[in-house]
């Protein structure tokens, strides 16, 4: 076995300097009815060519978004991700080393981490931001539980234009630590009077901007209401890269900001992993969860990092802590990171105009198909159609004539007819004309 | 002036109606450098043994637990700021709080010095 | 002020250098600034096609200010990370005794599978008939969880071992309040991490901390006394955390189950029983399983990791969205609390779970084997049990007889050397070795848990156990001063963790006067 040094000789050796006569008496605390005593009935172990073959041919299955049009966002956005991302991510210092409670030998990680969060921080217009979640919709959960630590009161409203993976993630943390949620119906258009729910037990407002069906909002005067209500502002960004372009939430008066950091230096994964961020005001901090990245100096006065506050951590703190994480996103926040500093001021809002362009290039042209309306006002990179035919048909038609045209909004609600001709449609950098020509045409046979 | 002392390494110390509490000289040694507390807002009533404070050092966080019951009437602001004061000074400058006692009896059920001194030999046995 | 005294505190040094150097690097050493403090307006490391012209259509809302990000060239952005990686002290560089933790060696072939764009470009709300590959690979994950635990069912979605465990107390109070039983109390030995309480208090119980018995083990007799009818659950990690094996298992679960309770186990130390031990014979009811400690997807300096649950009968149904099924038109997912799905504890996470952790995961299952994973094991505790004896007589083994993955020592060895297991850990840097976990867990005084895992060879232990015998037999002849001080080699000493605490800096800010000197 490839992966194992043990020579047969090497254990015979080492058996008999422990003093036992054979592998079986180091497991003799084992209870005689769990040990397995013959193999498993699993294949037996392969050598990598053998292994990438049948990988492989799994991966072949998929049709992967490189291959075709492709306009699929809700959370989860393709960028173009520079090659010195994947290079630098994979070098072994970074990729094999653990969770950095040793700072004198990891003060590489960090460092980066200390950028991370000033990144973080900035982007979102924050004083401070942790070192990941695991994603944005746990990031979400998180908030709310925070904003109840802070506010000490136990009701959150949620937006009805929150992601609903996110809504759903909010419902079930709240279930089980005895949270209150105030949900309002999904759906795009109108206005939602979110200010009339807040009440005397409300910890929290969660809002999505853009929203999850692709509005762009001005959130400014919820804060006001929140804030004259002893409540805080959630909002919560799930395509992070907008922020090159719009008004942060830091600007609009939220206190926390969770957000999906997945568009930085991190690809689709099929869903995972992607790295959760979150931020808020300087305040609150003793409150946050997850690690934070503090600077010092050394025993000879040179600047350098180190974990800190920790004492709002698990592994201090046990069931008083601020949360239950440990392992969190490190390597997707070093991605992040790398991508960003790759981007620098000028490539980040260069590519966020460029999004958004293309974007809105799209989204003229697919509106002019006959049985297409394009219901935003203002958008980042993805926007929602209303199709004159159910939206999950003609994406799976689509699909067939080799466009990934975006997602049906009933994949999330299917119990909701009045939202079953919606299709969610994001355009990033990575589109082409083309792309956008090819899905404009077989649109319009498919609405035929 | 009276002081008394807990198990859990507070000090009490009593001043007409209301009583000073802090942490032991012991208690500050054991946790180390303190890098923050944690106090409780005025007004606030508190029962004995339960919490009434928070303190941390770098690696370690522990509750500072009301001695007696009451309400709190004074915090140290000045131990919040600078949390060192309670390392440098743990039985005077270092002092957390004020409570106007509910049950003045409770006071004199704590241990004396003598007790608490026993009590510290013990523990560190 | 140039970009490298920046990188200096500019406070004077407590005490010299080893050699003082003009530029303050140290050979392969090198001093490297924060990305802010290299900016140049205007300079990017992407080059982007030129924008259309259009109308902006971001509702009045763009941006009023600058952000304040740096820009930096390609080849400034390679050379500071790979100056930054040269800090760190990685498993590809060294043996990463790290206790509990499992710092194995990472196949590379893991990562080449993750990166095939059949799974890696492929999004998760694709149409089912376009990501069948993708599903089939989950499906094939999960049977292979299952067959090594014997367990029938297993959630895929958490995140990370303490969101398995999140899964697996949700679902526990599910199937609870499904019975109208509310229950208060989640048991949980002295030993164990410090995730089981917070995950615990997370689902609303209350923590009752159960001691451990002279051999490092539950005390029996302590856990009965503690349950009751409102225990809801125990939570026992198993290989434990002192490195031993649970041998009153069976009795444990029985007085867990006769109570009305669940049996949660932390599978954080699965690697040294997988392939060996079937956990469903051992009367647990759910188990996660950390993919990036047992089936060594990396660590990444902390995470991403995967933390399935495989689940007991009893709490299967109440298992997280999504899952994959396998019907007559293929794979696809139950999203929804439809019918087959209507007792689900619901949603944990976004999509479907970490992908990319799966890939790996099972790339490493199909390397080893049904027959590698077995020997796995065998060879995690040989080299366990081996450093145990070596170093017996001169370190202190905390409890008698044999240990399973990992062996614990306390700091009896220390005793009037006036070393303590911080010193002891920090020299151990300087001889070019991560330390062992220290101070965890904490039934024993000054813990030093020493993991060393199945990817070292015994020349690579030999020459460990080399070094440690060398620096207890120091710690005895008296050197504490040259203890105290360690680490001495390393591109840092020791920090100072309580003036990081005492006046938090968490994000670089732009200082008016470096900024001045600069330009």
């Amino acid at each position: 076995m490839r992966y194992l040094p043990l020579t047969d000789a090497d254990r015979s050796d080492m058996l008999a300097a422990v003093g036992v006569g054979s592998i079986d008496a180091l497991f003799a605390d084992v209870p005689a009815a769990a040990r397995h005593e013959a193999l498993l009935d699993l294949p037996l172990a392969m050598g990598e060519m053998a292994v990438e073959r049948r990988l492989g041919a799994m991966a072949a299955r998929n049709v992967s978004a490189g291959s075709v049009p492709f306009f699929l966002g809700g959370g989860v956005y393709r960028h173009h991700v520079p090659a010195a991302v994947d290079h630098l991510i994979q070098r072994g210092e970074f990729l094999t080393s653990y969770t950095p409670y040793q700072p004198e030998l990891a003060q590489g990680t960090l460092q980066y981490l200390f950028e991370f969060q000033t990144q973080v921080a900035l982007l979102t217009g924050m004083d401070v931001a942790n070192a990941s979640l695991y994603d944005g919709a746990t990031a979400c959960a998180e908030a709310v539980a925070m904003a109840g630590r802070v506010t000490r009161r136990n009701k959150a409203v949620l937006s009805g234009r929150l992601h609903p993976h996110y809504r759903a993630l909010c419902e079930t943390y709240a279930r089980f630590a005895g949270g209150n949620l105030a949900m309002q119906e999904a759906g795009p258009g109108g206005s939602e009077d979110l200010a009339a729910l807040i009440d005397s037990e409300t910890s929290c407002v969660v809002v999505q901007n853009p929203d999850f069906f692709g509005e762009i909002r001005d959130y400014s005067e919820l804060a006001e209401t929140c804030h004259q209500a002893g409540a805080l502002l959630v909002v919560v960004v799930a395509e992070i890269l907008s922020l090159g372009a719009i008004l942060p939430p830091g600007e609009m008066g939220a206190d926390i900001v969770a957000a999906e950091g997945q568009s930085f230096g991190n690809a689709l994964n099929f869903g995972g992993p992607h790295v959760g961020l979150f931020a808020t005001r300087e305040k609150f901090v003793r409150q946050m969860p997850g690690r934070l990245v503090g600077e010092t100096v050394d025993a000879e006065g040179r600047r350098g990092w180190v974990l800190t506050l920790s004492t709002r951590e698990q592994h201090i703190r046990r069931e008083k802590a601020t949360s239950n994480i440990c392992t969190n996103a490190g390597l997707c926040a070093l991605a992040f990171t790398i991508h960003l500093a790759l981007l620098g001021e000028t490539g980040l809002t260069g590519l966020a105009r460029l999004n958004h362009a293309t974007a809105v290039q799209a989204a003229e042209r697919l509106a002019s198909v006959d049985g297409v309306t394009l219901l935003n006002d203002g958008f980042f990179n993805e926007f929602t159609l209303r199709l004159a035919r159910p939206a999950v048909a003609c994406v799976d038609e689509l699909a067939r004539r080799g466009v990934l045209a975006g997602i049906p909004v009933s994949r999330f609600y299917p119990e909701r007819d009045d939202l079953a001709d919606l299709l969610l449609v994001a355009v990033t950098e990575t589109v082409s004309l083309q792309d956008i020509d090819a899905l404009a045409a077989a649109l319009a046979e498919v609405m035929r | 002036m009276s002081v008394r002392y807990t198990r859990d390494h507070e000090w009490v110390r009593q001043e007409g109606d209301v009583v000073v509490v802090g942490i032991t000289d012991y208690a500050q040694s054991q946790l180390g450098d303190i890098v923050y507390v944690e106090l409780p807002e005025i007004g606030r009533t508190v029962e004995q043994g339960k919490e009434a404070a928070v303190v941390e050092s770098a690696k370690a966080a522990s509750e500072v637990y009301a001695p007696v019951s009451g309400e709190v009437v004074a915090v140290n602001e000045a131990i919040a700021d600078d949390p060192a004061r309670v390392n440098a000074d743990a039985t005077g400058e270092g002092w957390f709080l004020k409570l106007r006692l509910t049950e003045p009896q409770q006071f004199e059920a704590l241990m004396d010095e003598a007790a608490y001194q026993t009590f510290v030999a013990q523990e560190q046995h | 002020m140039n970009e490298w005294s920046q990188a200096l505190s500019g406070k004077p040094a407590a005490d010299a250098a080893p050699v003082a150097t003009i530029s303050g690097n140290r050979g392969l050493q090198i001093e490297e600034p924060l990305l802010f403090e290299q900016d140049s307006p205007g300079r990017s490391g992407v080059d982007l096609p030129p924008v259309p012209l259009g109308k902006s259509r971001l509702a009045g809302l763009e941006r009023r200010g600058p952000i304040g990000l740096p820009g930096l060239s390609e080849p400034q952005i390679v050379r500071h990370f790979t100056r930054l990686s040269q800090k760190n002290y990685a498993i590809d560089s060294g043996l990463y005794p790290l206790g509990s933790c499992t710092m194995k060696h990472n196949p590379r072939l893991n990562e080449k599978m993750a990166r095939l764009p059949g799974f890696a470009d492929v999004h998760p709300m694709q149409p089912a008939a376009t990501v069948q590959g993708a599903l089939e690979l989950i499906d094939t994950l999960a049977h292979w969880l299952k067959s090594l635990t014997g367990m029938p069912a297993v959630a895929l979605s958490p995140a990370a071992g303490a969101h398995g465990e999140l899964c697996g107390i949700m679902t526990i109070r599910a199937a609870l309040e499904a019975r109208g039983d509310r229950r208060r109390r989640i048991l949980v030995p002295q030993s164990a991490h410090g995730t089981n309480p917070a995950t615990a208090a997370a689902c609303g119980y209350a923590v009752e901390a159960i001691p451990a018995n002279a051999n490092g083990r539950v005390d029996l007799a302590a856990l009965k006394a503690a349950l009751g009818n409102d225990v809801a659950a125990l939570m026992l990690t198993n290989p434990n955390t002192c490195g031993l094996f649970e041998n009153e298992i069976l009795e444990i679960a029985q007085a867990v189950h006769a109570a009305g309770a669940f049996f949660y186990c932390d599978g954080a130390n699965f690697n040294a029983i997988v392939g060996r031990v079937r956990p469903a014979a051992l009367g647990i009811d759910a188990l996660h399983i950390n993919l990036h400690k047992t089936f060594s997807t990396p660590h990444g300096g902390g995470g991403p990791g995967s933390g399935p649950v495989v689940l007991a009968a009893e709490l299967a149904p109440y298992a997280p969205l999504p899952w994959v099924v396998h019907g007559e038109s293929g794979f696809h997912l139950v999203e929804h609390r439809e019918a087959e799905a209507a007792r689900t504890i619901g949603r944990l996470k976004g999509f479907h779970g970490q992908m990319g952790m799966f890939v790996r995961a099972l790339t490493y299952m199909m390397s080893h084997g049904a027959d590698g994973l077995r020997q796995v094991a065998e060879d995690a505790v040989l080299n366990a049990n081996y450093l145990r004896v070596r170093l017996a007589d001169v370190l202190s083994v905390a409890f008698p007889g044999i240990c399973m993955h990992e062996v614990l020592f306390d700091d009896r060895f220390l005793k009037d050397t006036g070393v303590t297991t911080l010193d002891f850990a920090k020299a151990l840097i300087d001889e070019g070795y991560h330390p062992m976990t220290m101070y965890f867990p904490l039934v024993v005084h000054g813990a030093l848990l020493v993991e060393p895992t199945e990817t070292e060879s015994k020349a690579s232990l030999d020459q460990f156990i080399a070094v440690l015998r060398g620096l207890a037999a120091r710690a005895a002849a008296g050197a504490a001063e040259a203890f105290h001080a360690a680490p001495h080699l390393t591109p840092r000493r020791r920090l100072d963790e309580t003036a990081a605490a005492r006046k938090p800096v968490l994000r670089w800010r732009p200082e008016p006067m470096h900024r001045q000197a600069a330009e």
